[in-house]
């Protein structure tokens, strides 16, 4: 097990795993996210409370669901980079962060749209709001700052730095917009989601969530092979690849 | 310990030797905040309302002045690595770097921010929190400032980009601070968001200076 | 499709934007890098071309 992952772990082993394994994950998520949709879409039925605007719901929190997720895979790919110094660590936090940033912004976007008929405002300074915007903040951080480094490895591992202190820095503002809110009383405070969701509902949501899952899995992978070319331009494996693909 | 009295000492003697720049912080900032009072109406009540912040984002942007000289000279001059390579600790050596910068940059901040305050109208007690606010915010600003100014060190032109990763990391301490001043100018006691801001300025405190040293060690490799 | 089903019960201006970022999010995260990869071992190869060159 521990010799297989090693085996994996080196550049050329893992550019050609993950050039078999992008493709599947995107047609996997691709599949699943249609079915989330049309299930979102068609067969599930309006909320007898929001009617059909909670449908955005099947963009939305999916989106929102990433950009945590991809955050958090983004800080443990900067721990394990920055104390094993394994450059597909490197490679992950570098690829995570406009993958994660763009989901990011979908997910401010879709709760603006989905915000304004519900409770009349596009936007409201609430703990999540406020922590996702944060969050799309400490993403296009991460983004600048690798882009403003010729080398890449320094590069990589400055952001793994800064997405390291940014996630302690991430519950801070969610907790700090709370209790700040807290101090004025009666703002406005919503709950996504509503009390309960009915099975009906919930399985689209799933699915779209699975598929928007497997979606950033392949995307991620797309882009640590491109940073894997990058570095390893002038490496033996790279010369004997790009003939035949390029060809 | 002397190691760190020196650093500290060495870094004053360089900026006495150039008053003009670190003057250009407090001057940004009466600048900043004199342009604001003069684009709101005439005795706009709002701007008393408005006035914490005012007086907190101009801090705010001051302290990034110069955030960027704090390693960057040194690592012109090679006193980086020698800083790096001494039997010292580094985060120790970095935090005595920036603890001279804030002396140097943000206390006039500090001695200034209430009298702003007063200027845009806020009542005493108001500008009394203003100045406990800024005096515990601003050493977590310099912190969060020095990390995000060793992890550009080694970017020709950092320019924008500082801002860009200080400013999202800063909204805790924007968020506390103006909520003690808010609560003291509604008569609610001020105590708990002090208390938050003396916790922030903990964690940045046995945090930051270890990951800009990583962050030095890593521009220098 | 039935004209109901388009109106969204008067949700319309908000629901079928989301849906259209939602794709558009999805298309960029696949395109960018894919065009990227193309570009990059095009690249690669020229540069590799030139060396080989020198080489024999």
């Amino acid at each position: 097990m521990w010799l297989w992952f090693h085996r994996l772990a080196s550049p050329p082993s893992f550019y050609r795993f993950a050039g078999i394994l992008a493709p599947w994950l995107l047609a996997i998520g691709l599949t699943a996210i249609a079915a989330g949709f049309y299930g979102g879409l068609v067969l599930a039925p309006a909320d007898y409370q929001q009617g059909d605007a909670f449908r955005i719901i099947y963009v939305h929190v999916p989106a929102a669901w990433l950009s945590l997720l991809g955050y958090s895979a983004m800080a443990v790919a900067a721990f394990v980079a920055l104390v094993w110094r394994i450059k597909l660590a490197e490679a992950v936090v570098v690829a995570s962060a406009p993958a994660g940033a763009s989901f990011t912004a979908l997910a401010l976007a879709t709760g603006m749209l989905w915000g304004k008929p519900m409770w009349g405002a596009y936007w409201v300074w609430d703990a999540r709001l406020t922590s996702e915007l944060v969050l799309l903040f400490l993403y296009l951080g991460v983004v600048a700052l690798n882009s403003a480094f010729s080398d890449p490895r320094a590069g990589a591992r400055a952001c793994a730095l800064l997405a390291l202190v940014g996630a302690v820095n991430v519950p801070i503002v969610h907790y700090s917009v709370v209790w700040w809110n807290s101090l004025h009383q009666g703002a406005t405070v919503f709950k996504p989601g509503g009390p309960s969701i009915s099975p009906g509902m919930l399985w689209p949501l799933l699915t779209a969530a699975f598929g928007f899952t497997m979606f950033y899995a392949a995307v991620v992978l797309r882009r640590m092979q491109n940073e894997l070319l990058i570095r390893e331009r002038n490496s033996l494996w790279v010369r004997e690849l790009v003939p035949v693909v390029a060809a | 310990m002397r190691a760190l009295a020196a650093v500290f000492a060495r870094e004053l003697r360089l900026a006495l030797r150039r008053p003009a720049e670190w003057a250009q912080a407090p001057v940004f900032y009466g600048v900043v905040v004199v342009l604001f009072a003069l684009a709101a109406a005439p005795r706009d009540p709002a701007l008393v309302a408005l006035a914490p912040s005012v007086v907190w984002v101009g801090a705010l942007l001051a302290a990034l002045l110069g955030i960027e000289r704090v390693f960057r000279g040194d690592l012109e001059d090679g006193n980086l690595e020698q800083l790096l390579l001494a039997p010292t600790p580094a985060p120790l050596l970095v935090a005595s770097k920036i603890a001279a910068h804030w002396l140097l940059t943000a206390l006039p901040l500090v001695a200034i921010g209430p009298l702003v305050g007063a200027a845009l109208g806020l009542p005493a007690n108001g500008c009394k929190l203003l100045f406990f606010t800024l005096l515990l915010g601003t050493p977590t600003l310099m912190l969060i400032g020095g990390f995000a100014g060793a992890l550009t060190v080694g970017v020709p032109r950092a320019g924008l980009l500082l801002p860009i990763l200080v400013l999202p990391l800063m909204t805790p301490v924007a968020i506390f601070a103006g909520g003690a001043v808010r609560a003291a100018l509604q008569g609610l006691p001020a105590a708990a968001p002090l208390y938050f801001l003396a916790a922030l300025l903990l964690l940045a405190a046995t945090l930051l200076p270890w990951v800009a040293a990583a962050a030095l060690r890593n521009a220098l490799e | 499709m039935n004209p109901g089903f388009w109106a969204m019960g008067g949700y319309a201006v908000y629901v079928w934007p989301a849906y259209a970022l939602g794709l558009a999010v999805l298309a960029w995260n696949w395109l960018v890098p894919e065009a990227h990869r193309r570009a990059l071992l095009r690249r690669l190869d020229e540069d590799h071309e030139e060396t080989r060159g020198i080489g024999t």
